[in-house]
């Protein structure tokens, strides 16, 4: 299971690596989200193996703790980059989209006013 | 326990809440910033004297026993850092009254500068490494609306770059910070610091660290990661171009200090002569990137690039007076640029225009903010008895100490270089003719120059007063080095595995 989870977080980071060196904005952001896709996959590698169907729940009846079990920190910590990368994501489109009208175009060339001697 | 060190946290984001309902009246909006900064200013010079008394001071969030749960920790560069972004944050909040328009200050441009200085705040108290990312994203986001907030079409295209090289830098460093959590199973600083000094396998953590190195470089403006930097800058209102040129690549540089300092300190001895390299280069190519600009905020954005080098270099001479002198030229550095900023700003902003060719006769016009401008550009360039000159002998002397003659040789020569660039702007907009009307010119109000004014004051009494700041520094130091006290100020005596291990056998 890692290893292909392994591949699939490499496949992810071609594809993200890919779409931000094309020219369009809207493939730019694609890229990003990939990008972030793959990264928050990757965090759930990072614990002690992928691990099924053992939730790190103290037993209530016995008090007593799994000794093996899935990692819950990694886990927290997802959930804290998805929730960042989908409000970054949101203010990326808006900013795309008000970019798109104000330089009218997708192309990423096109937008060298702020570099012009 | 030292649950005050939440206050700077908790003020700036409770008044921001405040300021957003209130946004549309400024009058309110702007007391609520105003005393919001003043307690943060008021608790960080406090806490600065409270740290050089009796040292660090740590909390744990939610009494959750340190490494498990979320540590906060000051020491003396977060004191340091902390007063620094108070400072700055004052002084671009009286800025702001003068020069933001309304439309903006309706639009909520007071929160958004609380929330930068409450993600500030935590980036230097944090003692987690997630969570040093998680404030990271904090403020980044309030800076991404500082930059892009009035949409014209340069804010957009400059915002846009911003947004997406600042976000590669930050998917890096979740990406070195999983890797880390992977090979160390932590990620408290304290309890990486015990562990990654007994692993077996160091090689992996040389590779992790490169991740972060990366991310902090381009947080930062490092050399060949900076090109958000200059495309950027120039585009905001002048008083959040000076917020961020004094603030925004300096959190970078203090994550730089406090993770290569204290957790990864074999890994810092591994990179030394690359940080050596990057900062050596990043001096170079950033002040000849001044030279061939022709506009005031873009050639001062390109000297942030080149004055960056010179704190990166305190890091690459590894050790407790290296980074020392490093600390010392980041102060001189974050006060110096903000005023700069804010000169060559307000000369923009008298003049309505940044472009060199366009200004002039800013001399005979407006004195005092000329003398203003040879005061500080000499203290950038580093001319005695100002703070430049002590923040850059601090540095060349450790770099003799260490052998490390051409490093010291490129430091020098920029300095050389800076003094050029800034002459320029002197010439182009202070000295010579104006070649336009400018009979219609505003002249400076007092509240206009008010600002830079007490910065510059601030770096000639760093320049006189430069032995209790260079004490100073070197205490904040050795701190940062110290990890075996920070272990156990932050774990308790027995050390992080010991008290992993005890919860394991209950």
């Amino acid at each position: 299971m890692t290893f292909i989870l392994s591949l699939v977080v490499g496949t992810l980071f071609a594809g993200a690596a890919y779409l931000m060196l094309r020219r369009s904005l809207v493939k730019l952001i694609l890229g990003l989200v990939l990008l972030s896709h793959g990264t928050n996959l990757l965090l759930f590698l990072m614990g002690d193996g992928v691990v099924k169907g053992m939730p790190p729940f103290v037993d209530e009846a016995t008090g007593v703790t799994p000794t093996v079990a899935a990692d819950p920190l990694n886990q927290a910590l997802i959930l804290t980059a998805i929730v960042i990368n989908f409000g970054f994501t949101a203010f990326i489109l808006s900013l795309a989209y008000r970019t798109n009208q104000a330089v009218n175009s997708d192309d990423l060339d096109d937008m060298v006013e702020t570099d012009r001697l | 326990m030292a649950n005050h060190l939440f206050f700077p946290l908790l003020v700036p984001l409770l008044s921001a809440v405040l300021a957003t309902l209130v946004g549309q009246r400024r009058v309110i909006a702007r007391s609520i910033a105003l005393a919001a900064v003043l307690f943060d200013l008021g608790y960080s010079i406090w806490l600065l004297f409270a740290v050089g008394a009796t040292g660090r001071m740590v909390t744990q969030a939610d009494d959750f026993a340190a490494p498990f749960g979320i540590s906060l920790v000051a020491d003396g560069l977060s004191a340091i850092m902390l007063t620094l972004t108070s400072i700055m944050m004052l002084v671009t909040v009286l800025y702001s009254f003068s020069t933001v328009s309304p439309y903006r200050e309706r639009y909520y441009y007071y929160p958004l500068l609380l929330l930068l200085l409450f993600g500030c705040g935590g980036a230097f108290l944090t003692g987690d490494l997630f969570n040093l990312y998680v404030w990271f994203e904090v403020l980044l986001v309030a800076s991404f609306g500082l930059i892009t907030l009035g949409g014209e079409r340069g804010q957009l295209e400059g915002g846009l770059k911003y947004v997406v090289l600042n976000l590669m830098g930050s998917t890096s460093f979740l990406i070195g910070a999983g890797l880390l959590y992977g090979v160390a199973g932590t990620l408290n600083m304290a309890h990486l610091a015990e562990r990654l000094g007994t692993l077996q396998q160091p090689g992996i953590v040389t590779a992790v660290a490169g991740f972060f190195l990366f991310a902090y470089s381009s947080k930062a403006g490092l050399v060949p990661v900076f090109f958000w930097l200059p495309t950027s800058y120039h585009t905001p209102t002048v008083a959040v171009s000076a917020l961020f040129s004094g603030l925004l690549t300096k959190v970078g540089i203090y994550a730089l200090y406090r993770v290569f300092g204290t957790v990864f300190q074999r890994e810092l001895e591994r990179y030394g002569t690359l940080i050596l390299v990057i900062a050596a280069l990043t001096m170079v190519i950033g002040v000849m990137g001044a030279m061939a600009q022709v506009n005031v905020r873009r050639i001062l954005s390109f000297h942030i690039i080149s004055q960056v080098g010179y704190m990166i270099m305190g890091l690459g001479l590894v050790g407790v007076a290296g980074l020392a002198a490093g600390i010392l030229y980041m102060v001189h550095h974050i006060v110096v640029k903000t005023a700069l900023f804010m000169i060559g700003g307000t000369a923009e902003y008298l003049a309505g225009t940044g472009e060199l060719k366009q200004m002039g006769g800013m001399a005979r016009r407006e004195p005092i903010l000329a003398g203003l401008w040879l005061l500080a550009s000499f203290s950038l360039a580093g001319l005695p008895p100002l703070s430049g000159f002590f923040g850059k002998l601090g540095l060349i002397q450790v770099g003799l100490d260490q052998g490390q003659w051409l490093m010291v040789g490129v430091a020098a020569v920029v300095s050389l270089f800076t003094l050029f660039s800034m002459l320029k702007i002197w010439n182009e907009v202070f000295w010579k003719r104006a070649n336009v009307d400018q009979t219609a010119m505003p002249r400076a109000s007092a509240l206009l120059i008010a600002p830079s004014a007490l910065l510059v004051a601030l770096s000639i009494a760093i320049g006189f007063g430069a032995s209790p700041v260079l004490r100073y520094s070197r205490y904040s130091a050795e701190q940062v080095f110290n990890t075996q006290s920070l272990v156990q100020d932050v774990c308790g005596p027995a050390g992080c595995d010991a008290v992993t291990s005890t919860a394991n056998n209950q």
